[in-house]
């Protein structure tokens, strides 16, 4: 099991390292100069001296071998270099907004899970008329777009109703409940697709396991089907969908994109948006190695839980 | 002229599926001829007729806050949308098609490079993260679209490609064809790639799907299709500012939107069910 999770690791390592290799030839490798692209808006073009301005704040000076090992040190030290704007470090932006984005991504998680587990192993138990309901409900969750739920949510929840806040965000520090309350409504619409995923991958694990063998042996030992079904069904229909869920987490993460414009939520990802307008680079490609490297890591702990529950995948 | 419907292709039909097929067909059709069938132009403003409710008189449904006709803006919003959809999803299944029977047929060295190197590392972001790296970078606009959402799904074909390609290579049909002197290139076009085609093409019309779902995402954000030019992403976003007054306006393109991609989810269910032998018993 050790060198299963160190052998994951080091794969993750070597992935990690080829992202950023990536990122980093994404700037060079445009055609042209990539710094007047960045700063052409329109038919205006920059000055000489905000163009050597910003090429060396990008760090576009020097040799391509220097100027790529200067980025990866960069990264690994957390340096992560400066906003062209606002001149703020970016690695001081990403860790204030960084864990509100998380928040509202492990709630949605939470929610999911919470009801895309039991909705799932309920269609695939009985059948008929719930699983074609559920099956139908499902394919209209995941064409939903998440910023059509996220209004939606408003329009019933705090424009007719008043029930929730329409959008913002308090800290926690000045009002505990008003911090949950407006968490509430984002995290609903951004659930709702994972959701949905979550309930079609258990129902058609809980289809195949149904007519395992195993299952057939418990029912002859003459246990009840309830227990049959939590201990030898629903049991062994959960880690397929374990992979599901960390996959689904990158997506979520992804979907805040949308849903912090939708509830003006302050997170690590209307940073991103508000950066990509300005076209603030550095910004940009710093929140995008962080988000990335998340990602990654998730999906090796996702590997990791799977080679817990299943034990054939660790060889 | 009668269609000839096969049993089969007949018992994949649902009336739900039919609907969607029609409704695919409605769309390419106001794509296709929304020069010559919308009732206006879809930039021209007409203050005076501002924020109509739908079925006005003239405006089937309503106008927008400039008085824009919105069913000319839907029709010539689903040419720009289905435009970036077809071209990514063409791009991303001729890419992840290549680097998948590349990787598959030859292994070693070249499924290193293909999936690993190349599938593992893109799947290593959120897409739509992806998507903001290459629009900072390149500015918004169709063709920026097109070209990194052609990069952003190829993997997936590249996987089924992958996967379907290492189990036909062994097929006695490859080998009998290899023995008879036929060449690499041959060898993969001619005989391997018809008989993994089926997959493709049914992830080729879910591929539309989500590429819509991207597009307007981005759209909607301001990042993808630039106003003035109509795009149901940005639809949904002005719907939004003005949801208060005028909820139609909200609910018109967000429908279409969500039908759309509805429509092309189920047609990759049928043609899931009419390619594969083993599905749909």
């Amino acid at each position: 099991m050790t060198s299963f999770i160190l052998r994951r690791f080091g794969l993750g390592a070597l992935l990690t390292f080829l992202v950023l290799t990536l990122i980093f030839l994404a700037l060079r490798l445009v055609p042209g100069d990539p710094v007047e692209m960045l700063l052409s808006s329109g038919n205006a073009s920059a000055s000489p001296e905000a163009i050597e301005r910003m090429r060396s704040q990008l760090g576009l000076t020097g040799s391509l071998p220097a100027q790529y090992w200067n980025f990866l040190t960069g990264v690994l030290t957390g340096d992560l270099g400066n906003s062209i704007r606002t001149g703020d470090a970016v690695t001081q932006s990403i860790a204030q907004r960084l864990p509100r984005t998380l928040e509202l991504v492990v709630f949605a998680t939470i929610v999911s899970i919470g009801v895309g587990i039991p909705i799932g192993a309920w269609a695939g138990a009985k059948g008929r008329f719930v699983d074609t309901s559920v099956t139908v409900l499902t394919s209209i969750g995941l064409a939903l777009p998440v910023y059509v739920v996220g209004t939606v949510l408003i329009a019933v929840f705090s424009l007719t109703f008043n029930i929730f806040p329409a959008g913002g965000f308090t800290s926690w520090s000045q009002d505990p409940a008003r911090h949950v309350q407006m968490l509430v409504l984002p995290s609903l619409a951004l659930s709702l697709g994972f959701t949905a995923i979550i309930a079609q991958m258990t129902r058609s694990a809980v289809l195949e396991m149904k007519g395992q063998d195993w299952v057939r042996t418990a029912k002859a030992f003459g246990h009840s089907p309830l227990t049959v079904f939590r201990r030898h069904v629903l049991r062994n229909s959960l880690t397929p969908v374990t992979t599901v869920i960390g996959l689904g987490f990158g997506t979520l993460l992804g979907s805040t994109v949308l849903i912090e414009r939708v509830f003006n939520y302050p997170g690590m990802s209307s940073l991103l948006v508000d950066s990509v307008s300005n076209r603030d680079y550095a910004v940009v490609q710093g929140l995008v190695i962080t988000i990335a490297m998340i990602f990654i890591l998730i999906n090796i702990l996702v590997d990791i839980v799977y080679g817990i529950l299943d034990p054939r995948v660790r060889q | 002229m009668t269609i000839a419907i096969s049993p089969k292709l007949k018992k994949s039909l649902t009336p739900l599926r039919i609907a969607a097929l029609a409704f695919v067909g409605v769309i390419v059709v106001a794509m296709v001829f929304a020069p010559i069938l919308s009732p206006y132009d879809p930039l021209a403003q007409d203050i005076v007729n501002k924020g109509l409710p739908i079925f006005s008189s003239g405006h089937i449904l309503g106008t927008d806050e400039l008085g824009r006709d919105v069913l000319s803006r839907i029709m010539f919003g689903a040419r720009v949308e289905l435009f970036i959809a077809l071209g990514a999803s063409t791009a991303a299944m001729i890419l992840g098609t290549y680097l998948g029977i590349v990787g598959g047929f030859f292994g070693g060295i070249a499924e290193t490079l293909t999936m690993r190197l190349i599938v593992d590392v893109v799947l290593a972001f959120p897409p739509i993260i992806l998507a903001l790296l290459a629009v900072t970078i390149y500015g918004p606009g169709p063709v920026t679209l097109i070209f990194v959402m052609g990069v952003l799904f190829a993997p997936t074909f590249a996987r089924i490609t992958y996967g379907q390609t290492i189990s036909v290579k062994r097929e006695e049909y490859v080998e009998a064809a290899r023995a008879f002197g036929a060449k690499t290139p041959i060898t993969l076009l001619k005989i391997i790639l018809p008989n993994v085609s089926a997959p493709i093409i049914v992830q080729f019309s879910l591929t539309m799907a989500q590429a819509i779902l991207l597009e307007s995402g981005l759209s909607y954000l301001g990042l993808g299709v630039v106003p003035p030019e109509p795009s149901w992403g940005a639809m949904v976003a002005e719907g939004q500012r003005f949801m208060a007054t005028n909820p139609m306006g909200l609910l018109v393109p967000s429908t279409v939107l969500v039908l759309t991609i509805l429509s092309f989810g189920l047609l990759g269910d049928v043609l899931r069910n009419y390619l594969d032998p083993k599905a749909g018993k």
